[in-house]
């Protein structure tokens, strides 16, 4: 049985000039699966997303989203559009249309466009519904984003940074949207650089750093985490002493017997998401 | 066909849309819409000298500022807007969906004759009623007028898509599009009568189409002997479809092959 690839990226390079900002991704995004392209800020992350949507050109490589080359110009690069919704990084755009107004005209673009009401209330704009865009908090505009990247019913939906300056909650109440989307068999790939961002949503996770995929994994595999060595420290003859074993609970027993009861300044670390991430971009040796 | 229909369709749309959002922004309003008129009524105040028998300056100044009118609602409007719906992403996002450019461009066109049909008629109005600007009786005089707005807008349209590419950003955009619509006024006989400008100025004026526009309309709106007291001695409408034509092809090529759909 084959796979359905939603998307399906061969050896992707984007150079700009002489730099390279995309330096050979490869990538598979399965029908149906929420994907984080997880990364710092200049790693990659849009440009690769960007030409997945078919805003710029590949410089190498093969590029495929829903069996369809994004950079096809002209009427067959319209019809595609129709597959697929996207949420840009935040705009501005609108800002003296009401939500119902923009969402309404949107829908005009594609042939088969959602319900507007239905949308409202899924994004949870009802009690904005006749408010401007400009009077929309952060949390409420990017809602409404969302609801137009969704409101031509598309197969794959691109998120880049959805909640880049959110407060916790409003990320929260953002992050059980993304999860409805998916629960109607949306494939959605998002952008973070919000590492728990993408362990609360991503089926997989791929981080990306200078313009290079170091690993794809599911938040609870990735970088070896779940096999990572635990750190076993104490003070011994005035020094702190560190091991690193995979079986902290052991060596803990033998310092026991060591000591003869309790053992000094006694901690055991495993390392967290964030230290494996930090790690794995460089930014922590 | 039905592809046709349908980019038609939605530029249909978005003309409704756009004008919803130029009416919602005040500023625009004000300077797009009644800035020719507040000029018209400071310089028709002011100058009420006779040029010519039978002629005032502001009967001038008015052909003018209709003639300039259509510069404003579509050159200077879209020169504007146009960087600035590149900076805050609307266009972006259109992109982004499977409605057609040529659907963007109709709605555009669809707004700036919706304007400029305002504007023209409060000139006009105001024109006729404060300034004796005599409307002309003759049905061959508004057909020129007619063929005269219509290349006219047309030209200034595409002209504006054009020089969109220009401004680096939308908030500088004004800064770099109305001085070369306020010189061009000026080298045009707009302010001044035409031919009391210095020779370099009236040849610089020449190459474009408002010194053609704002002739044009003085050809339709003074008496039929002011002619002679042109640079040519007579209107020169012939000249003036065809250097306006040149432009507006020139534009149409420019604006397709050049427009941007975001800054980088």
């Amino acid at each position: 049985m084959s796979i359905t690839h939603a998307i399906e990226v061969i050896g992707l390079v984007k150079k700009y000039g002489s730099k390279t900002a995309v330096d050979g991704i490869d990538l598979k995004v399965e029908t149906g699966e929420i994907f984080a392209l997880l990364g710092p800020n200049g790693a990659g992350k849009t440009t690769t997303v960007e030409i997945l949507e078919g805003y710029r050109k590949a410089s190498g490589g093969q590029v495929r989203v829903l069996g369809f080359d994004p950079a096809t110009k002209g009427s067959a690069g319209q019809r595609w559009r129709n597959r697929i919704g996207i949420v840009l990084q935040s705009t501005t755009d609108a800002a003296d249309l009401s939500v119902i107004e923009t969402i309404s005209h949107y829908a005009n673009y594609y042939e088969n466009p959602r319900d507007v009401e239905q949308v409202i209330d899924e994004v949870g704009l009802r009690e904005k519904i006749n408010a401007k865009a400009r009077e929309l908090s952060g949390g409420q505009r990017r809602r409404l984003d969302v609801a137009l990247g969704i409101i031509g019913s598309p197969e794959i939906l691109f998120l880049d940074e959805p909640t880049t300056g959110f407060d916790p909650e409003a990320r929260r109440s953002f992050w059980e949207l993304i999860r409805t989307l998916k629960a109607e068999g949306k494939t959605i790939l998002l952008t973070t650089h919000y590492l728990d961002e993408a362990q609360e949503l991503a089926d997989r996770v791929g981080v990306i750093n200078n313009g290079k995929i170091i690993e794809i994994g599911t938040p609870q595999t990735l970088g070896g985490r779940n096999t990572a060595l635990a750190k076993v420290s104490w003070l011994e003859n005035g020094k702190q002493q560190v091991i690193e074993t995979k079986d902290p609970t052991t060596e803990v027993i033998r310092l026991n017997q060591r000591f003869n009861g309790e053992i000094p300044e006694l901690e055991v670390a495993r390392p967290n998401l964030e230290e494996i991430y930090l790690k794995m971009i460089g930014e922590l040796k | 066909m039905k592809f046709l229909g349908e980019t038609l369709r939605i530029g249909i749309l978005r003309s409704g849309l756009e004008l919803k959002q130029f009416l919602r922004q005040r500023e625009s309003v004000v300077f797009t819409l009644f800035f020719p008129v507040i000029l018209l009524f400071i310089f028709g105040t002011v100058f009420k000298d006779t040029i010519a028998p039978g002629v005032t300056f502001s009967q001038y100044f008015v052909a003018g500022m209709i003639a300039s009118g259509l510069v404003n609602t579509g050159f200077q409007q879209l020169a504007i807007t146009i960087p600035m719906e590149r900076d805050d992403g609307t266009l972006k996002r259109l992109r982004g969906t499977p409605m057609s450019v040529s659907s963007y461009f109709i709605g555009k066109a669809l707004l700036v004759t919706f304007l400029m049909i305002i504007q023209t008629a409060l000139l006009l109005f105001f024109g006729s009623v404060v300034f004796d600007l005599n409307l002309p009786t003759q049905a061959s005089l508004w057909w020129n007028f007619t063929w005269l707005v219509v290349l006219g807008s047309a030209c200034s349209t595409v002209l504006g898509i054009a020089f969109s590419v220009v401004p680096k950003s939308g908030r500088g955009a004004s800064a770099v599009v109305s001085p070369i619509v306020i010189i061009l006024q000026f080298f045009s006989g707009v302010f001044f009568v035409f031919t009391s400008l210095p020779n370099w100025m009236q040849q610089f004026a020449a190459i474009f189409p408002l010194k053609w526009l704002t002739q044009g309309m003085r050809s339709v709106f003074l008496p039929e002997e002011f002619a002679t007291q042109e640079v040519a001695g007579n209107w020169e409408l012939g000249k003036t479809a065809l250097v306006i034509s040149v432009w507006l092809v020139l534009g149409l090529i420019f604006a397709i092959k050049s427009f941007k759909w975001s800054r980088e």
